[in-house]
């Protein structure tokens, strides 16, 4: 979230789409219906299926699935066509008068660079035209042709309200109602929040959808507003630290990135990662980079790390691919080049998508390590149960450990929610039986590991061997301990100008302590200030808002310095005045910034500086044009599903590159296991209940006598064509397997047209499996495709096709 | 809420009884009442989980039906369920109306007028209706005479159960779970004036949000009950999957309560003996021609919902 769960209360319109807050986050969703009450906020529930957010909302659209930035993008067009944006934020705050280099062009769907052959881009024309000085040029009156403004105007131009009636099977008059409501937040003293969740993550072009919200709200001026920004609703509660502390397969703490094969001298990989400003006088906080790097490699080798051998760099794994993903993964498995596994929490055979595929994979691995408090499917994928899981367990040799872990009420730890705060736990009873916590069980493998490359040696034993393990307890390293690692503590006295501002052995105040000689150790630096001498910040639990905004800078602690809403200098005007005097945040007082936050931005830089908002960008400036950073270009264009219930992209129906997303993540052993149409001919997407927790809670006795079987739900006409009524059992099948579930008939499924065509859309609910105290199914998983969106490789889970069928 | 606002031995009504209930106490107790502000409600079953919690209650493991509800009804095991219902009104727009349905502890309960055992249905001063189990005997009378077809009878032990409004909660000071598990707010407990007076509240938002026939589900033919609603459409209650739109007590048990009973109770102890000799010698299920049948008064009104709901 770049705001938080209470600040949705601040919001005037409430967007949820790409998310079904009510039904997944319905602890969370009091906000939304607290800013219905304080404000009187409109609810807006775009989605496939009219759900549990539409029950309470006040408009709502069906919207085919896979379709969002056909809607958004039309949106965009929609808002400056009719000037409907705030002009003052996108002028002073967006990339908006940058000129883009010549050369970069987008034809028939597709930017300049496209490689066929490799489904990727080569990326040198998506930049700005920059001076001789390295800076972007501008045009601050936005009509340069080249302009960010003119390109993304003329790139959404094609979105117009006709064409996103034929994509997104949405009547026309209410698209136009819908952009009108939208509008509404252009106003100043207007905010509007949007609300997604996986109903934007999981596409094949995921993660363009996000970024076609976020160029929205910065048309709208809603980024760094009190109710107002893109956030992100999080399924796990502490899935949010799993990106912070760098566990994607690319990634090191904090964000930062794992050098890739080619990056083998260090001087080369801090060069390419220090982002120095494309505009004068701006922060680009990524130009200290170095310090983060240097810091976490003082946490992970500590004395061995040195300027001398720069810093252990070439103890990290350098990818060969850009990501080792779990797709990957599974993809080696079935070749029978990954030959062991660990599911730490992970429950993949349910999980992950064409569950043949996943069964396939597990029964080729020589060992797999099953870490989960539950006994879980993936557990049990050898053994036979019946038509859920039709499996000969004397053909598979795989050795399967299970190692039962506690529940997080079992430990002490911090837990980090979608606003950002870290918030501590304690263990409230022993963990059951044999099972331990995941930290002694790690901590057991490791030492363990250590041992053997101590006795025997090995292959490259180095990164294992001058790994720090400074705990009281090396079998069991407390979270307190681990905690202290992640904030940082200083290793020799640190200075500033002079005076010493920390000694030698203190934990560190926050990330702005951080050095690049190696006088400093941090784990994860947006982590540093979550413990220090001051103590466990997470652990506070003084709720008072004083400016009674939803701020409770004393409540637990955030990402990053405490800030609760990102952006937050963008509340105010270019001046330091509140753009709407009811919702003022921060505020320039003279001398410096004040307010109910803190801020995101220098303290004391007066508005003069021009010291623009977002200082993690070059330029300080939101960005319409993503340059390099995303994969399929810097504007999104929308591409159809890898299955699609429509033969082409009515976008560029003669451009079969432009079908699906040209750089998605597809592997050629998994061409032939994709469907058409003419097939199976309807629209499926997945997604959860309240009354369950994934695969989890059908081991919960509660869990299943609110929601006892597998089900899924079709619409009353499809319904009346295949003579399915309600209660009865039908069988769904998709190209890559079927299941077994009863027949939710209801109204609030409707046939859409889409360009010309009548499209049924089946929702398919993940939970239930062959485990637990709930009836028994076969998993959801068996029917989806093994397919990644192009930047993330997040499975496609929501857009695919099925066939259904009475049984 | 206060502490005080439920006394056990403070009961105002109790089951065949003619003897007066306590009179000394005066103030301090309050009328609770517990509102259901169904425009609120996202139908995520949490009060459902809390009340089986709170209760020890766990229900069996049952089926889809081919609709959001399960349990598909109250059971012993369930004093409460959510219930989903699609309703397309006049323009062609579709509303999922969710109603938590339990006890609505009427001013004047059926249930209790119906009972023939002395004590097995209380009323408490501060208006709650509780079951006393140990004094149930089991006829069904109860089932009969609730206008909302709430109590059911346990096959375990042949007794009546339905939702207490967590009477020993409130006894201590606290709300009733269901009302401390809900994330929207859409569950408000406290005195009735409070709750109506919330309730006019939220009427008025929703009809400046459109909808012009909003109001409070608080039925004068039971009295007005301690479980109020606030509806979107209080005109059509009967959409709301089979809310009664003028409920009453059953003509069946009015009978038994104003002829029948008294004549019985004229001799000391007679309905006790009654219900007991009822029981030993028939068992629960036969009741006598002049009786309220509950099997009968249940299909009955199931009739009666089933026919609302389809109505347009």
């Amino acid at each position: 979230m770049t705001n938080s769960w209470v600040d949705i209360r601040n919001a005037n319109i409430v967007l949820s789409m790409g998310g079904n807050s009510a039904e997944a986050h319905p602890v969370g969703f009091r906000w939304v219906m607290q800013a219905k009450e304080r404000s009187d906020a409109i609810l807006i529930s775009i989605d496939p299926r009219y759900n549990r957010t539409t029950a309470v909302a006040d408009y709502h659209a069906w919207i085919r699935t896979g379709t969002d930035i056909a809607f958004l993008g039309g949106l965009i067009s929609y808002l400056i066509e009719s000037d409907r944006y705030n002009r003052e934020y996108v002028e002073a705050y967006t990339d908006a008068a940058h000129l883009v280099r010549e050369g970069f062009e987008f034809h028939d769907g597709l930017f300049t660079g496209y490689d066929e052959a490799r489904h990727q881009y080569d990326k040198a024309t998506w930049n700005f035209d920059l001076d001789e000085q390295g800076f972007a040029r501008r045009d601050e009156t936005l009509q340069h042709p080249r302009c960010v403004f003119q390109l993304m105007r003329r790139h959404y131009s094609r979105y117009s309200v006709e064409m996103v009636e034929r994509i997104c099977g949405m009547p026309q008059a209410k698209v136009l109602q819908l952009w009108d409501l939208l509008a509404q937040s252009a106003a100043p003293d207007k905010t509007m929040t949007i609300l997604y969740a996986l109903g934007w993550t999981q596409h094949s072009v995921g993660a363009q959808m996000i970024r076609t919200g976020a160029m929205v709200q910065l048309l709208l001026g809603n980024m760094g507003m009190p109710g107002g920004g893109v956030n992100a609703l999080r399924g796990h509660s502490n899935i949010q630290g799993l990106t912070d502390i760098g566990l994607l397969s690319n990634l090191l703490t904090g964000y930062m990135t794992l050098p890739a094969a080619g990056a083998q001298d260090y001087r080369g990989y801090i060069q390419e990662k220090v982002r120095q400003p494309l505009l004068p006088n701006q922060v680009s906080y990524w130009k200290y980079y170095e310090r983060f790097f240097v810091s976490t490699m003082k946490a992970f080798y500590g004395d061995a790390a040195t300027v001398e051998n720069d810093w252990c760099y070439h103890w990290l794994p350098k990818l060969s691919e850009p990501l080792y993903d779990v797709l990957y993964a599974v993809n080696d498995m079935t070749k029978g080049t990954m030959t062991g596994a660990i599911c730490q929490g992970f429950n993949i055979l349910a999980a992950f998508p064409n569950k043949a595929k996943v069964l396939d994979g597990l029964s080729k691995l020589r060992y797999l390590v099953i870490m989960d408090p539950l006994a879980n499917e993936t557990g049990e994928f050898w053994k036979n149960h019946g038509e859920f899981n039709d499996v000969d367990p004397s053909q598979i040799q795989t050795t399967v450990f299970r190692l039962p872990t506690s529940c997080f009420a079992e430990d002490d730890g911090s837990i980090t929610n979608s606003s950002r705060w870290l918030q501590w736990h304690h263990r409230a009873v022993p963990p059951p039986g044999e099972a331990k916590t995941d930290n002694a069980i790690l901590a057991g493998l490791f030492q363990r590991l250590q041992k053997l490359y101590q006795e025997e040696g090995g292959a490259f034993p180095e990164p294992i061997l001058n790994l720090t393990w400074e705990y009281s307890d090396p079998a069991h390293p407390a979270a307190a301990e681990l905690a202290q690692e992640y904030n940082g503590r200083a290793l020799a006295d640190i200075e500033d100008q002079g005076r010493i501002i920390r000694r030698k052995g203190e934990l560190l105040n926050d990330f702005g302590d951080l050095r690049a000689d190696g006088s400093t150790s941090c784990g994860c630096w947006i982590y540093s200030g979550a413990w220090t001498e001051q103590g466990n910040m997470m652990d506070r639990r003084d709720n008072s808002d004083p400016y009674d905004i939803g701020v409770t800078l004393g409540w637990a602690w955030a990402w990053p310095l405490n800030r609760r809403i990102l952006y937050n200098r963008a509340s105010a005007r270019p001046d330091g005045t509140p753009w709407d005097p009811n919702r003022a945040l921060i505020w320039w007082s003279g001398e410096r910034w004040v307010g109910a936050d803190v801020p995101d931005y220098p303290i004391a830089a007066a508005p003069e500086e021009d010291i623009k908002p977002f200082i993690l960008s070059e330029s300080g400036t939101g960005h319409f044009f993503a340059s390099e950073w995303l994969g399929e270009g810097p504007f999104p264009e929308h591409y159809e599903p890898l299955e699609s219930p429509i033969p082409n992209n009515p976008l560029h129906p003669q451009n079969p590159l432009a079908y699906h997303n040209p750089v998605a993540r597809v592997f050629a052993e998994d061409r032939d296991t994709f469907g058409t149409f003419e097939e199976f001919p309807y629209a499926a997407t997945t997604y959860r209940l309240t009354e369950h927790f994934h695969y989890w809670t059908t081991h919960v006795l509660l869990n299943a006598i609110v929601q006892p079987e597998k089900f899924v739900e079709i619409g009353e006409v499809l319904a009346g064509e295949l003579g399915i009524a309600a209660g009865e059992k039908v069988r769904v099948r998709s190209k890559r397997g079927h299941i077994d579930a009863v027949a939710v008939v209801t109204k609030r499924l409707r046939p859409l047209q889409v360009d010309g065509r009548t499209v049924h859309q089946v929702g398919i609910p993940i939970h239930w499996g062959f485990t637990g105290v709930a009836k028994k199914a076969h998993l959801t998983n068996t029917l989806t495709p093994f397919v990644g969106d192009g930047n993330t490789q997040t499975p496609e889970f929501k857009s695919f096709l099925v066939n259904v069928e009475k049984l | 809420m206060r502490g005080d606002q439920i006394n056990l031995q403070n009961i105002i009504a109790r089951s065949a009884t003619n003897e007066p209930s306590p009179q000394i106490r005066s103030g301090g107790v309050e009328q609770v009442t517990k509102l259901i502000d169904v425009s609120v409600c996202i139908g995520c079953k949490a009060c459902q989980v809390a009340c089986m919690e709170w209760n020890d209650l766990r229900d069996e493991v049952g089926e889809c039906d081919g609709t959001y509800n399960a349990p598909q009804d109250l059971t012993p095991s369930s004093f409460e369920v959510m219930r989903f219902s699609e309703y397309e009104n006049e323009e062609g727009d579709l509303e999922w109306l969710i109603r938590k349905d339990n006890c609505m502890h009427c001013a004047e309960p059926g249930c209790l007028k119906a009972c023939p055992s002395p004590g097995a249905i209380v009323q408490y001063a501060n208006g709650i209706v509780d079951f006393n189990s140990e004094h149930c005997i089991g006829c069904g009378y109860c089932v009969a005479g609730c206008p909302f077809d709430i109590p059911r009878i346990s096959k375990k032990d042949n007794k009546a159960y339905k939702c207490t409004l967590c009477s020993d909660r409130v006894y201590h000071g606290l709300e009733p779970a269901c009302v401390k598990s809900c994330p929207t707010g859409s569950i408000q407990f406290g005195t009735k004036e409070q709750m109506l007076d919330y309730g006019a509240h939220r009427v008025g938002k929703l009809k400046e949000r459109g909808f012009d026939n909003a109001g409070i589900y608080d039925p004068a033919g039971v009295g007005g009950t301690h479980v109020v609603y606030v509806l979107q459409h209080a005109d059509k209650p009967e959409i709301y999957s089979g809310l009664p739109k003028d409920p009453h007590i059953s003509p069946t048990v009015e009978l038994w309560k104003g002829v029948t009973k008294p004549l019985m109770s004229a001799v000391l102890g007679v309905s006790v003996l009654a219900g007991f000799f009822h029981y030993m010698t028939k068992g629960p299920k036969e009741e006598p021609e002049d009786d309220p049948d509950p099997d009968q008064a249940a299909a009955e009104r199931e009739q009666d919902r089933h026919d609302e709901e389809r109505r347009p």
